[in-house]
């Protein structure tokens, strides 16, 4: 299917916040969060952004759903300029982009019950005529495994996993056909993180849904994603498909991310050396002029501090960030 | 050798609005000197309650220890004052917490905060306890310790704070480190360099280790053996490799199967995962004579829901509390 067109495509995305720092006469300078990040989502597929905190990956979703301000780049999605849109149809546009917080004891507002919170986007998104609106409710209390009677009650009625489910719901509520998934399961016990991971998995088979996962934790992208994407101070310094990152990491950063998460299995225990990468990232607002990965990669020469390597392909599949790997 | 500490039928009650609870009903365990020991389980299953008991930090007027001894070396600290807890704390026996970001004063500088304790149970001067806390500030990894030892703790990156934590509490070379998930609020480069920080600390000064988490796979890197608690109880304990192995009772089980797990080659085969369904049962329950996941469970019978079961041996010094423990 490689003449299919993808459903969202970004291009050379860049978010900046202006930070204050130093004396009245110095100018403004800038926090360059997402800087010139480009990736493709197939329809039905997932791609996941993983970084650690600090890496940018929570605010490029954000920027895609404009829920910030990119400072440049292209999001297409389904064919129109997602950024370009204004007023009534950014509204309609919005109903296609749904978002699952990390937080579900603080991304529900107290005070609704739950079939409020679910039919909220139905109505400030006007999808679907307003009689039909309480059956569609059931419908996706139905597909998200809550129980009919549960609509009545408050969030702080349920538990975590069914707040978890009470977000799914509202994001699946104007049918959207892009749902960005930030760490959906990181603030759930882990009993309860195969519940929600399995119901979203179960979600997007039925409904076909494409799904931008946001996480840190890398045996949760492994288990539910097409292709990854890997970000490190704003820019993606590896991405490829699961099976491509994950036997054969290729960017001596994704090889020290892999080889710290401790796991039960033995053999992989005492297969992987543990590349430990001191330090801390430099100032993000005033990033080095190389590599920026190079002050703690344990490979680095002395052209990874004088130019930015840029993401080019290794094979059909894998794209790296890194001078190393291309002579 | 007589183990560091041996805790004995410990039951630790909350008062709660629903009448009394058994937050640790009926615990036993045992530490030796220089092992790693885990307790995991899903929030709510006692594992901070035991660390907290053990530390003399249970919360005031509403927790109490029922009954049951808690025995370090020679002493019942569950009878002991708050001025003998007072003296151990720290010193014999420390701890470090979660939240690297909550658990330091903001108002003091680090160096101040270290010295603190050596000040307070080692009786140095100030000089000497400022240039032990730099010493420390170095045996941690911090680098440049001469300079940071002023900074405050906004100063500090979250990994360099749960280092300082370490600093704290391995001060006085206690016999007793607790770590409450102290990596879960770290990334995991970052977890990865605090653990390996733990282990080499540990083997240097011969300091047991209680790592509270519910990661598995944390749990199989750092731990010797491991104690599996739910709602309050022992639901399995024993070798760590040899419960991953072969867990003998179903929340185990559950607690290993249902988190996707890095593995040494990757296919393109994805199973579903396995659910343990529902969540902990509430406090109000805790204390019946049944078994208390078996409303959870899949292999629950009427036997199950009637009476609590015993623990059964098995070689290996491997335990379980199931009624089922032999089939699984």
């Amino acid at each position: 299917m490689a003449t299919e067109k993808p459903l969202l495509k970004v291009d050379n995305l860049s978010v900046r916040f202006p930070v204050k720092r130093g004396g009245p006469f110095t100018g403004k300078s800038f926090l360059h969060a997402v800087d010139d990040i480009s990736f493709e989502v197939k329809r039905g597929e997932t791609l996941a952004i993983v970084g650690e905190s600090g890496s940018g990956k929570t605010t490029a979703a954000l920027a895609v759903a404009r829920l910030v301000d990119a400072y440049q780049g292209k999001v297409d999605l389904a064919g129109h300029d997602f950024l370009e849109l204004e007023g009534e149809d950014l509204r309609k546009a919005r109903a296609k982009v749904q978002f699952i917080f990390q937080d579900p004891y603080a991304s529900l507002n107290p005070r609704l019950r739950a079939e409020a919170i679910v039919q909220e986007p139905l109505d400030s998104l006007d999808a679907g005529p307003a009689v039909q609106r309480q059956e569609r409710i059931d419908e996706l209390f139905r597909a998200v495994g809550l129980r009919p009677e549960q609509q009545r009650l408050f969030p702080h009625q349920f538990s975590g996993g069914q707040r978890q489910r009470i977000g799914i719901a509202r994001a699946l509520a104007t049918q959207p056909e892009l749902i960005i998934c930030d760490e959906p399961v990181s603030a759930l016990d882990v009993a309860v993180q195969a519940q929600i991971l399995n119901l979203l998995r179960k979600l997007q088979k039925d409904f076909g849904l494409t799904y931008l996962f946001i996480s840190h934790d890398l045996g949760v992208v492994q288990h539910m994603c097409d292709s990854i994407a890997v970000m490190y101070m704003g820019k993606i310094v590896e991405q490829a498909d699961r099976k491509s990152l994950f036997n054969n990491p290729q960017h001596p950063y994704t090889q020290a991310l892999l080889s710290a998460v401790p796991s039960v299995d033995r053999k992989r225990r005492e297969a992987t050396k543990r590349i430990l990468i001191p330090g801390d990232p430099p100032d993000p607002i005033n990033p080095p002029k190389g590599c920026r990965f190079a002050n703690r990669c344990p490979v680095a020469e002395s052209r990874c501090t004088e130019s930015q390597p840029a993401l080019m392909a290794t094979d059909e599949h894998h794209k790296v960030a890194c001078h190393l790997l291309h002579r | 050798m007589a183990p560091l500490l041996k805790v004995e039928n410990l039951r630790i009650e909350l008062t709660t609005r629903d009448g009394i609870a058994p937050v640790i009903d009926d615990l036993s365990l045992e530490l030796n000197a220089g092992e790693t020991l885990s307790f995991v389980g899903e929030s709510g299953c006692g594992k901070s309650m035991t660390a907290l008991a053990i530390m003399g930090l249970l919360p005031e007027k509403v927790g109490r220890i029922a009954s049951g001894t808690i025995m370090f070396g020679g002493e019942d600290l569950s009878k002991a004052s708050d001025a003998r807890l007072r003296e151990i704390r720290g010193n014999d026996i420390s701890m470090i917490f979660q939240e690297p970001m909550t658990s330091l004063n903001p108002v003091y500088t680090i160096g101040e905060q270290i010295s603190e304790v050596l000040r307070r149970h080692q009786n140095l001067g100030k000089t000497a306890a400022w240039s032990k806390a730099i010493e420390l500030l170095d045996a941690v990894r911090i680098p440049n310790p001469n300079g940071r030892i002023s900074d405050y703790p906004h100063q500090m990156s979250g990994g360099q704070r749960q280092r300082v934590m370490i600093a704290i509490a391995l001060a006085c070379q206690p016999k007793i480190l607790i770590a409450d998930e102290p990596t879960t609020a770290l990334d995991v480069t970052v977890q990865a360099q605090i653990f390996d920080l733990l282990r080499d600390l540990g083997r240097e000064t011969g300091t047991a280790t209680i790592l509270i988490t519910h990661d598995m796979g944390a749990v199989a890197e750092m731990a010797e053996r491991m104690i599996v608690m739910y709602a309050g109880r022992k639901a399995e304990d024993g070798p760590v490799d040899q419960i991953i192995e072969h867990p003998r009772h179903p929340y185990t089980k559950g607690l290993i199967s249902c988190v996707p797990h890095l593995v040494a080659t990757l296919t393109d085969e994805r199973p579903e995962l396995t659910e343990v369904r529902g969540i902990v049962p509430s406090l109000r329950d805790f204390g019946r004579d049944t078994c208390l996941f078996a409303s959870r469970c899949n292999l629950a019978d009427d036997k199950c829901r009637s009476k609590r079961p015993p623990e059964v041996h098995f070689k290996g010094q491997q335990n379980s509390a199931c009624w089922h423990a032999e089939q699984l």
